[in-house]
């Protein structure tokens, strides 16, 4: 049978732009030579096809298959903020190993950072077999350009089935660097992970136009299959600090550390205590707040119950507060395990960011606002009167 | 300079619907709007045109219809608008589009920006702005909430990030996805409409783009949809009722065993 992949020597012009193209670097060139791919390398990605200017490579698309197998391994990328992992680390690698035992493969973490090597650990309690540390100076925090260089060349390396993001600000502007020139599969914000057992492919399933529409999402003829995923979604397993795994040392390149964008200052969130992606509990108020002021009526509770506060577009509209506290599809996607709504009608939009909290709460005036149709439990009156009696009680029930 | 405003046709969300029975999406009678995060876009790109001068382009890839979008960006002040329309193109999924959209912008030649929307709201991926980066091989800066200094060489921007707020200086050209924060988009004039009406909207092709048939449209993307369904129905709508003294008790009584999970 003729390979896979062929380059047409009387239409090639040596000119070499496939070779450093090609992320499994499959690809050599003698001067002057037609280049030679190595068969036993090259993923039948089709990055090179794109890259030869006198179009002379092509490949079979029927045998795109043929190199599938050989990507072993479920990755997750590790979110280190340079203090601390995202919770949403952890949840990702709890999701990891049942992929991972159900290909009969292993959990991966990638771990960058500066000065990380020795927290690699909290990694394999959590559920990793191993951990690849690109440990240098110039990861110590996220750069989108200088990341995504770097974990392309790891991917290109190790050749992963699977490959996990959380759905964070950072994931999300990754995530799509990577799988571009990997001619990868991504897809976004999933909220149900699974190996279909028939075809041992990936099953990405996550909520479209708004949470109206869920769709399933396979990657049949790339790999890695990549995905981000909704934090607070999927569970992480109890740590196991006796665990043992390897950790493993990545070379960090020169050529990956070239950049054009660079960090030049970052001024933490100071005011909010609580972020809303992380948050359990969040309580919210919509127009029906009536005042800036009357928010601090849900700061107090919010601190009762160790909560974060979030808002309606109206609220954020009016200047009540700030917006990284707005909540729906121009705002945050949340998904705690107790969402309140205080004065929030339920329109569309704002349903949209916190439909798949796991109870929802809705206090308003109006008996037939739409927001009860969504809430678990919903309280008709004036929230003025209800959520003063609310803190009070929860302060006692919580003996605080 | 010259900047490039990506904008997305989307169906209304409150509209779109699984048809339960043949689990197909019902589009009908489903209004069309511009989305949402890319009418920040333009108006962004306006702004920086009034301080830098240069031309506003706005682009859309989309099914003939999506004319509608680019007028109504015209209608707000675009110098041009560009449909990039192809039944070849049908099927693309954030790979196919960032590619699509990556060729535009190169057969410019001349762009200095590219401003994209933080996400569309149809599909919500927030992938296709990082894509064309990709593609591009230009830096990029998401999330961005103000643009705090720029000229024909670098800019310097601020990204709303979970925790804080991180500001990013790149060189150009370079590829920006903005929120709702950045700024207010203003409404049509009388005028604009009048014009934008009567504009003639080019459209390029996948020839007139010069794309690699198999990396657009359904062949060129990786991923494929298996299947769409309804979303599990919320079961709820339990009212508590009574004045507050009785009803707060009641809450927090269904309530225990959530929060002692959540305050674990
Ligand atoms: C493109 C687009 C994107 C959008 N994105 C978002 C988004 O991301 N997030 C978002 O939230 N919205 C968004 N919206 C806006 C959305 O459609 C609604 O307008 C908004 O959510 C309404 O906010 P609200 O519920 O606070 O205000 P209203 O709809 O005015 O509701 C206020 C509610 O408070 C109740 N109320 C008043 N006083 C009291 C009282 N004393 N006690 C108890 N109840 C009281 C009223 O009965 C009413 O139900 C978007 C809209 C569009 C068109
Ligand atoms: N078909 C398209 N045509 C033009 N721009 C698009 C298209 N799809 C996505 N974009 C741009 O990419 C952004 C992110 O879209 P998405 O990745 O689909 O969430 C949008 O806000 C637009 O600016």
């Amino acid at each position: 049978m003729s390979d896979p992949i062929q380059i047409n020597s009387d239409t090639c012009v040596r000119c070499g732009a496939c070779v450093p193209v090609c992320p499994y670097s499959a690809m050599t060139q003698a001067e002057g030579a037609v280049p030679t791919i190595d068969l036993k390398t090259c993923a039948l990605c089709g990055a090179c096809v794109s890259a030869c200017p006198p179009q002379a490579i092509a490949i079979e698309p029927a045998r795109k298959n043929e190199a599938l197998d050989s990507f072993k391994n479920v990755w997750v990328f590790a979110e280190w903020s340079g203090s601390e992992f995202q919770g949403v680390t952890f949840e990702l690698l709890g999701k990891a190993r049942t992929l991972a035992s159900d290909l009969g493969q292993k959990v991966v973490a990638i771990l960058f950072g500066a000065g990380v090597a020795n927290r690699a650990q909290e990694l394999i309690a959590a559920g990793a077999d191993e951990v690849i540390v690109a440990d240098h100076p110039a990861l110590a925090v996220f750069q989108d350009e200088i990341y995504a260089q770097e974990l392309r060349q790891l991917c290109g390396a190790h050749k992963p089935a699977i490959v996990l993001f959380g759905a964070t600000t950072l994931g999300r502007s990754l995530a799509s660097r990577v799988a571009v020139p990997l001619y990868a599969g991504l897809t976004a914000d999933c909220t149900g992970l699974e190996i279909c057992p028939a075809t041992r492919q990936l099953l990405q399933t996550r909520p479209a136009f708004g949470g109206n529409v869920m769709a399933t999402v396979i990657t049949p003829g790339a790999r890695p299959q990549m995905a981000t995923v909704r934090p607070r979604v999927m569970k992480a397993l109890p740590a196991d600090p006796a665990r043992t795994g390897q950790v493993v040392l990545a070379q960090v390149a020169a050529e990956v550390l070239k950049a054009k964008a660079r960090r030049l200052a970052f001024a933490p969130d100071t005011g909010t205590k609580i972020n809303l992606g992380d948050a359990e509990i969040i309580i919210a108020g919509g127009r029906g707040m009536q005042k800036p002021e009357h928010f601090a009526l849900l700061e107090e509770l919010a601190g009762v119950l160790g909560a974060a506060v979030g808002a309606s577009r109206a609220a954020v509209d009016a200047n009540w507060i700030a917006y990284p506290h707005q909540v729906g599809q121009t705002g945050k996607t949340v998904c705690p395990k107790i969402y309140f709504a205080f004065g929030i009608s339920g329109q569309i939009q704002h349903l949209a960011g916190m439909m798949s909290a796991d109870i929802i709460i809705a206090v308003n005036k109006d008996p037939d606002a739409p927001i009860f149709k969504t809430a678990t439990y919903g309280i008709v009156g004036d929230l003025f009167q209800i959520l003063p009696v609310m803190t009070r009680e929860f302060r006692k029930a919580l003996g605080k | 300079m010259h900047i490039v405003v990506c904008i997305k046709q989307v169906p209304e969300t409150g509209n779109v619907r699984i048809n339960p029975e043949t689990h197909t999406l019902m589009r009908e009678g489903v209004t069309a709007i511009v989305n949402p995060f890319d009418m920040f876009a333009i108006e962004e790109g306006l702004r920086l045109k009034a301080k830098l001068g240069g031309r506003v382009t706005v682009i859309t890839m989309g099914p003939p219809q999506a004319d509608a979008a680019v007028r109504e960006a015209l209608a707000m002040g675009a110098d041009d608008a560009v449909l990039i329309s192809d039944p070849a193109f049908a099927g693309s999924d954030s790979w196919a589009t960032s590619y699509t959209l990556a060729k535009a912008v190169q057969k410019f030649g001349d762009v200095g920006l590219v401003l994209c929307g933080k996400q569309a709201t149809d599909g919500d991926t927030a992938q296709v702005g990082p894509g064309i980066a990709a593609h591009l091989d230009l830096p990029q800066i998401t999330y961005v909430r103000k643009i705090d200094a720029i000229d024909e060489t670098r800019i310097t921007a601020q990204r709303l990030l979970e925790n804080g707020i991180e500001t990013v200086e790149s060189a150009l050209p370079c590829v920006l996805t903005v929120i709702k924060e950045i700024n207010e988009p203003r409404l049509p004039s009388l005028k604009g409409k009048m014009a934008a009406k009567k504009a003639v909207i080019p459209v390029w092709t996948a020839a007139d783009l010069a794309c690699d048939p198999h990396h657009i449209g359904l062949e060129g993307s990786p991923t494929r949809v298996a299947a769409v369904f309804p979303p599990p129905t919320r079961q709820g709508g339990e009212m508590l009722t009574g004045e507050p003294e009785t009803v707060v008790p009641q809450l927090i009584e269904k309530l225990r065993e959530a929060l002692l999970q959540a305050s674990r």
